[in-house]
């Protein structure tokens, strides 16, 4: 195996573009809301880098299906890789929605279905991957991945409805809005190009993440089988 | 005269059978579990003992006087069941592990689903018969009547999927190195939703809503035990393959 595919290498070029176009979209171009101030500029950022993390478990739950049908190794290395980079988005998401709620709800944290949830998807995961460290034999390990992927992925949406069925206060800024919530508002054109555009930019920057980490998980278990190789012989 | 029940030949070591015979391999299953837990008496008196210190510790780190029981109640019950299911839980599948019996059962020409269903009602069995202990004996301590039917439904259709989703993930759990610590790490996050719609319904009962403010979290509950089950059904023959 030798250097970077083309295409990888391309879409490591356009993430960090894309990126800095995005955030001068999201800090210069986008307008000043009105009520909340710069803070609210933290929004596109916060729901792209959710939007990515329930993408990247969704992308594990689905590759540990494909891993159960059709027992190869890639899908496990996918399922692993996109775990990974969902715990991370899925913190990026949390810890900037702190910083905003923290002047807008008056307090950096609140039991609301969004924000619980995205803790139990950060716990679940994280336990998905205590789980792989328990596990020596690699083709067990790959099948209880995938079992744990799949059923943690079906319980999210059972945990947000649980939790919603309380009231919220969390502004939905797409779609109709409660108006009970507190820090709603609406976009402007030049919000919504910024929102859109961001989205675009972390879906993209997903995509090289995982693809990244999949080679080099691939590779870590090529090195991992020659040693075995090497001191057996 | 055998029924074409189960598909033939899904993965090669499931034969097609009669449903009869089915239900016959989940009865066996069963059994033996009642049979070694009515000779031992290691599971269900462990289980029953922690389950009654968690309500002591409970009455003095909540200070359960009249106006706290009024709240907390449900909760202290299902925080109660859940950590004396864990334990349950272990232990019903690390007795099969350590002494080879699951390669055993494993052997058996049953659709391994049938393993996962009998496991799954003598978990249920024992659970149930915690709960059956501790509820009149809470009632008694704090002269509370829990023995309303509306909450034992409700009981019933937690415990039902704290044991579908406890029983698969104990299953992969016993074959982990980490295995006493990561059960319960592995199942609480899943299981959320099931406790705090039952922690509910059982507050409602308790209280005495009305029926349609109830209402929701008895579907919640009913739909996770649906989904779950379907899903361990399906997924269990990956958890037990050698």
């Amino acid at each position: 195996m030798g250097a970077s595919p083309r295409g990888l290498k391309f879409l490591s070029w356009a993430s960090v573009l894309m990126f800095g176009v995005a955030s001068y979209l999201a800090l210069v171009y986008a307008p000043r809301e009105a009520v909340m101030g710069d803070v609210q500029r933290v929004f596109y950022f916060h729901v792209s880098a959710g939007w990515v993390g329930g993408l990247a478990f969704l992308t594990a739950a689905v590759a540990g299906v494909g891993y159960l049908l059709r027992g190869r190794r890639s899908w496990d290395q996918v399922a692993l890789s996109s775990v990974e980079i969902g715990i991370a988005f899925t913190f990026i998401n949390i810890v900037t929605g702190s910083i905003w709620a923290r002047p807008i709800w008056n307090t950096w944290w609140t039991w609301d279905p969004r924000l619980v949830t995205a803790t139990v998807m950060l716990l679940l995961y994280a336990a998905y991957l205590l789980l792989r460290q328990g596990i020596d034999d690699p083709d067990r390990r790959a099948r209880f991945g995938a079992v744990y992927a799949i059923v943690g992925f079906l319980s999210v949406p059972l945990t947000f409805l649980s939790i919603r069925i309380f009231r919220t206060i969390h502004p939905v800024v797409i779609g109709n809005n409660d108006p009970t919530a507190q820090g709603a508002f609406d976009m402007t054109p030049r919000m919504l190009q910024a929102f859109l555009f961001s989205l675009l930019t972390f879906t993209v920057i997903y995509l090289t993440l995982l693809w990244h980490r999949t080679r080099l998980q691939r590779l870590s278990e090529h090195v991992e089988e020659r040693k075995l190789k090497l001191l057996g012989g | 005269m055998p029924e074409p029940g189960a598909a033939p030949g899904v993965r090669g070591v499931r034969r097609a059978r009669g449903t009869r015979a089915y239900l016959r391999a989940i009865g066996a299953i069963v059994w033996k579990d009642m049979a070694a837990e009515f000779r031992s008496r290691e599971l269900l008196g462990a289980m029953l003992v922690f389950a009654l210190l968690v309500v002591l510790i409970f009455n003095f780190a909540l200070e359960l006087d009249a106006a706290a029981r009024a709240t907390v109640t449900s909760g202290v019950l299902w925080v109660t069941f859940a950590f004396a299911g864990t334990l349950g839980l272990n232990r019903s599948m690390s007795v099969e592990k350590d002494r080879g019996c699951l390669d055993g059962l494993l052997l058996a020409p049953v659709d391994r689903s049938a393993l996962f269903f009998g496991k799954a009602i003598g978990n249920l069995v024992f659970m149930l018969v915690v709960e059956a202990i501790v509820l009149p004996i809470y009632s008694l301590l704090y002269n509370v009547n829990l023995l309303l039917p509306g909450m034992l439904g409700a009981i019933l259709l937690g415990s039902l999927g704290y044991v579908v989703v406890g029983t698969l993930l104990a299953a992969m759990a016993v074959q982990a190195r980490t295995r006493d610590v990561l059960l319960p790490i592995l199942l609480f996050p899943v299981i959320l939703p099931v406790l705090v719609a039952a922690v509910k319904a059982t507050t409602g009962f308790l209280q005495g809503l009305e029926t349609a403010d109830i209402l929701p979290w008895i579907q919640l509950m009913v739909a996770f035990d649906v989904i779950f089950t379907a899903v361990a059904f399906m997924v269990f023959d990956f958890v037990v393959e050698e």
